[in-house]
C-alpha cells in the first residue's frame, strides 16, 4: 500500500535556510497560501549552526516545481535550493511500527525484521516495536508485509537526502536568487 | 551610550531618512510615543489605522521612498492587514512598525495579543518579531532594505513593549554588516547578456511588436530610457493600471490601458502582436483576459526583477530578470550596436497603421448626457483633467470611478497616478490622497472616489483638515456600488442586489463640512466647472465635491472575466464597426 508519488513527479527539494525562528512557518504556508502540496518534510540544523536544510519531497508536475522553487527562493532567509535527482542522489528515512502479535506469529515477524535488517525496539505480550532505516522504497516495502500482521501504530521521518558522491554535478543548484 | 529600545527605534528611523510616519498610538507602542516627542520625523495622527497604511502607501508611490506606519498591537495590527496586503500585491515599499505585548506574555492571551507575525506573513515580503532591544537596529537596517530593493514590497517589524523599553547600546550596523545577515537576499538587478542580445534581435525582428508596461517600469524609474527604446524602433505601447503615466498618453505611440478596461486599442494591438515586450509587467488575469486565448502568436521578451514572475502565468521566450531600468538600457545599447552593425528592423509600418486605425475606430467614449438629464461620470473627469494644474497627481478608490479616471485622465508624468491595482481596495483614496499630499506637498491632488468607497475610510479628511493636508476629493455619486451593478445588469440578469445605495447616501457636503472641509454639491453639467475651479482655488483645507452623476452609466469597453480579449465588449455606439477589430 505503498502512497509514495509516482518517481516521475516526486521530487526532492533540499532547502538551506538560515536558522531563525518561524523559518518552518514560513515555508509551510507558502506551500498553503500558493496551494502547493508537500509530501514529506524533515528539518534539522547542519553542519553550520546558523542554518538548517529542510528536505521537502513534493509531489507535483516540473512547470509547478518551478514556482515552488522560484516561490520559496523569495523567501528572504532561504538561501540555497538544489534539487535532488532521486537517481543521483542518496535518500534515507527512518520508520517505526508498532505490529500486533498472537504470540505464534511473533517469531514470523522478527524473521521478516531480521531479513530487513530492521531492529526490535520493545517486545509486549501482543505487540512488537520494530525500527528500519533504509531507502523509502524498502520501507515501503516493509511497511507492506507487517500490515498482513496488523499494524498498530506506524510513523515515519520523512526522507532525508545528499549527492551521490560518486558523480559529477549529482545536483541541480537553482540559481538566480529572487528578491 | 545606553538607551532604551525606544530610543534606539526612533533614531533607526531617523537615521534612515524617514521624513513622516502615519500612525495610531495604543498600549504597547506606546514606549515608541514617547522619544518621538524629541524626533524631527512629523508623525501624522490618523483616525484609523488602515487610513496610517494607506497613507503610507501613498506617500511610497509618488515619492519612490518608503511609507511609514506604526501601531499598536492587536486590533490595531490587524487594522494594519488590508493596506499591507495591498501594498504586497502592487509591490510598493513599505515599513510597518507594530507593538506587540511584552515577551513574557506572548503567547498567553495577553490583552491586545495577537499573532501579527503570522497574521501578516503570506501578505508581507517579510515580517520579523524583535526579540531583544540589542537587535532593533539591524532589524530596521534590514527592513529597509528590503522593503526598498529587489521587488519592492512591505515589511513589518513587530516589537514587543519590554523591548522597546529595555536599554541597550546603541550600534548602527554598516552596509556589510546588514549584508552578511541576509545571507539568501541577493536580488538580481543586471540582466543576463546573452538573454539581452537575444532579446534585441527579437524586437528587430518582430513585424508586430507591443511595449507592454507594467508598475516594475515606475518602481525602477524606467519610463525614460523606455520611451528612448519605443521611439527608437516606433514600437508602440501600452501601460497597465499600474503603469499610468510611465509613458505619456499623449504620445503617438501610446494606446492607453489594456484589459479588462482597457482600449479597444491597446487590447486587440496585444492580441494581434507577434512580440510582447513585457517590461515590469505580470501578465495579470485583468490584462490577459482568458489566457489560453490572450496573444496567441506572440513570443514574450519578459523582464521581470522576481524570477518567480517568469513562467508563472505564460511562458516567455526570452525571461530577462532584473531591473527594468538597467536591463532597458542594455537592450537600448544591444538594439543601437545592431543598428550600427548594419542591422534592419523589420517594417512595421503597415503594423503601425493598423494599431492607429483602431485608435481612430475606437477612441474611449461615452453618450453626452442630454439636457436637463443627469450628469455623466466621463464628463466629471474630463472637467477635473481639463482644469487641473500641471503635474496633478491622482488618486483613485476602486470601482467604475477608477476605470473612468484611469481611462479619462492623460497621464503624461511617472508618478501621478496613484491606485490599488492588485488588491481593489475600495476605502483606498482618501488615505491614499493624504499620504500623496504629504509627500508632494507642492502638487495638487485630486482624489476621485465612490460614494460607496468614500464611506469606508471618509474619516481620515479629519486627519486632512487638522494636519492641514489639503486635499481634493471628487466623490463620482452614482448612489451605487457601481462596478457590481454593472455586472448585475451585464451578467446576472439586471437582477440587483444589494447594490443600490441611495437610500442611504449620506449628505456628504455636511459630511465634508463636518470633517473641516469644504463641501460643494454639483448636479448638472453648468455646475462642473465652477465647482472645479472653486475647489482648485482652495489651498487651506480640504474639499470634497459631490458629483451627482448618472446611476446607470457602464464602463466600456469591457472584457468580461474570464473571456478572451477577442470579445472585447465595446461601447454601444461602435458595435456597428466590430469588424475593423481584426
Ligand atoms: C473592500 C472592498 N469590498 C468590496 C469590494 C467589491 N467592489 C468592487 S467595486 C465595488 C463598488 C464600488 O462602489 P463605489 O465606491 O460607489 O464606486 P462605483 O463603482 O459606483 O464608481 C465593490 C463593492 C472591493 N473591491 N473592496
Ligand atoms: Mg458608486
Amino acid at each position: 500500500m505503498s502512497t509514495y508519488p509516482s518517481p516521475q513527479r516526486h521530487h526532492i527539494l533540499s532547502v538551506l535556510v538560515q536558522n531563525k525562528a518561524g523559518v518552518l512557518a514560513r515555508v509551510a504556508s507558502l506551500f498553503a497560501r500558493r496551494g502547493y502540496n508537500i509530501f514529506s518534510l524533515a528539518v534539522a540544523p547542519t553542519e553550520d549552526p546558523q542554518f538548517s536544510r529542510i528536505t521537502i519531497v513534493v509531489d507535483v508536475e516540473g512547470t509547478t516545481l518551478e514556482q515552488i522553487v522560484k516561490q520559496l527562493f523569495k523567501l528572504i532567509e532561504v538561501v540555497r535550493i538544489s534539487e535532488l535527482d532521486p537517481q543521483k542522489s542518496v535518500e534515507r528515512e527512518l520508520f517505526m511500527a508498532t505490529v500486533r502479535t498472537d504470540g505464534e506469529n511473533r517469531g514470523q515477524i522478527v524473521e521478516l525484521a531480521n531479513i530487513f535488517e530492521a531492529k526490535v525496539l520493545a517486545v509486549g505480550v501482543d505487540a512488537l516495536t520494530l525500527s528500519l532505516e533504509g531507502s523509502p522504497e524498502k520501507l515501503d516495502d516493509f511497511e507492506e508485509l507487517l500490515r498482513g500482521y496488523g499494524i498498530v501504530e506506524l510513523q515515519r521521518t520523512g526522507r532525508i537526502a545528499l549527492p551521490k558522491l560518486d558523480r559529477e554535478a549529482h545536483s541541480r543548484a537553482v540559481k538566480g536568487k529572487a528578491s | 551610550m545606553k538607551i532604551t529600545g525606544a530610543e534606539a527605534l526612533i533614531k533607526a528611523l531617523e537615521m534612515e531618512s524617514v521624513d513622516v510616519m502615519f500612525g495610531y498610538p495604543g498600549g504597547c507602542i506606546l514606549p515608541a510615543y514617547d522619544p518621538l516627542l524629541k524626533s524631527s520625523i512629523r508623525h501624522i495622527l490618523v483616525r484609523h489605522e488602515q487610513g496610517a497604511g494607506h497613507m503610507a502607501e501613498g506617500y511610497a508611490h509618488v515619492t519612490g521612498r518608503p511609507g511609514v506606519a506604526m501601531v499598536t498591537s492587536g486590533p490595531a495590527a490587524t487594522n494594519l492587514v488590508t493596506p499591507l496586503c495591498d501594498a504586497y500585491m502592487d509591490s510598493i515599499p513599505m515599513v510597518a512598525i507594530t507593538g506587540q505585548v511584552s515577551t513574557s506574555a506572548i503567547g498567553t492571551d495577553a490583552f491586545q495579543e495577537c499573532d501579527t507575525v503570522g497574521i501578516t506573513r503570506s501578505i508581507t515580503k517579510h515580517n520579523e518579531l524583535v526579540m531583544s532591544a540589542e537587535d532593533l537596529p539591524l532589524a530596521i537596517r534590514q527592513a529597509f532594505h528590503i522593503a526598498t530593493t529587489g521587488r519592492p514590497g512591505p515589511v513589518l517589524i513587530d516589537i514587543p513593549k519590554d523591548v522597546l523599553q529595555n536599554s541597550m547600546t546603541w550600534h548602527w550596523p554598516t552596509d556589510e554588516e546588514v549584508q552578511a545577515s541576509l545571507p539568501g537576499y541577493h536580488p538580481t538587478t543586471k540582466g543576463h547578456p546573452r538573454m539581452i542580445k537575444e532579446a534585441a534581435k527579437l524586437i528587430l525582428a518582430a513585424e508586430r511588436p507591443v511595449l507592454y508596461l507594467g508598475g516594475g517600469v515606475l518602481k525602477s524609474r524606467a519610463a525614460e530610457v523606455v520611451r528612448e527604446i519605443a521611439e527608437l524602433l516606433n514600437i508602440p505601447v501600452v501601460t497597465t493600471l499600474m503603469a499610468r503615466g510611465a509613458f505619456p498618453d499623449s504620445h503617438p505611440l501610446c494606446l492607453g490601458m489594456p484589459g479588462m478596461h482597457g482600449t479597444a486599442a491597446a487590447v486587440t494591438a496585444m492580441q494581434k502582436s507577434d512580440l510582447l515586450i513585457a517590461l515590469g509587467a505580470r501578465f495579470d488575469d485583468r490584462v490577459t483576459g482568458k489566457v489560453s486565448a490572450f496573444a496567441q502568436e506572440a513570443k514574450i521578451i519578459h523582464v521581470d526583477i522576481d524570477p518567480a514572475e517568469q513562467g508563472k502565468v505564460r511562458r516567455p521566450d526570452v525571461p530577462i530578470v532584473g531591473d527594468c531600468k538597467l536591463v532597458s538600457i542594455e537592450i537600448l545599447k544591444a538594439l543601437r550596436e545592431l543598428l550600427d552593425g548594419g542591422e534592419v528592423q523589420a517594417d512595421i509600418a503597415p503594423w503601425r497603421s493598423r494599431c492607429s486605425g483602431w485608435q481612430e475606430q475606437f477612441p474611449l467614449s461615452y453618450e453626452p448626457s442630454a439636457p436637463g438629464a443627469a450628469l455623466k461620470p466621463q464628463f466629471c473627469l474630463e472637467q477635473i483633467r481639463d482644469h487641473a494644474p500641471e503635474g496633478t497627481i491622482l488618486v483613485s478608490g476602486v470601482g467604475q470611478h477608477q476605470m473612468w479616471s484611469s481611462q479619462y485622465w492623460h497621464f503624461d508624468e511617472p508618478y501621478t497616478w496613484v491606485n490599488s491595482g492588485g488588491l481593489g481596495t475600495m476605502g483606498f483614496s482618501v488615505p491614499a490622497a493624504i499620504g500623496a499630499k504629504v509627500g508632494r506637498p507642492d502638487k495638487t491632488v485630486w482624489a476621485i472616489d465612490g460614494d460607496g468607497c468614500f464611506q469606508m475610510t471618509a474619516q481620515e479628511l479629519i486627519t486632512a483638515s487638522i494636519s492641514k493636508i489639503p486635499i481634493k476629493v471628487g466623490i463620482l455619486n452614482n448612489s451605487y456600488l457601481g462596478m457590481v451593478r454593472q455586472w448585475q445588469e451585464m451578467f446576472y440578469g439586471e437582477r440587483y442586489s444589494e447594490v443600490d445605495l441611495g437610500g442611504g447616501v449620506p449628505d456628504f457636503v455636511k459630511w465634508a463640512e463636518a470633517m473641516g472641509c469644504v463641501g460643494i454639491r454639483v448636479d448638472s453639467p453648468e455646475e462642473v466647472a465652477p465647482a472645479i475651479e472653486r475647489a482648485n482655488s482652495i489651498n487651506d483645507r480640504p474639499v470634497v465635491v459631490d458629483f451627482r452623476v448618472e446611476e446607470f452609466e457602464k464602463v466600456f469597453p469591457m472584457v468580461a472575466a474570464g473571456a478572451s480579449n477577442d470579445d472585447i465588449i465595446l461601447p454601444p455606439s461602435q458595435n456597428d464597426r466590430r469588424e475593423y477589430l481584426r
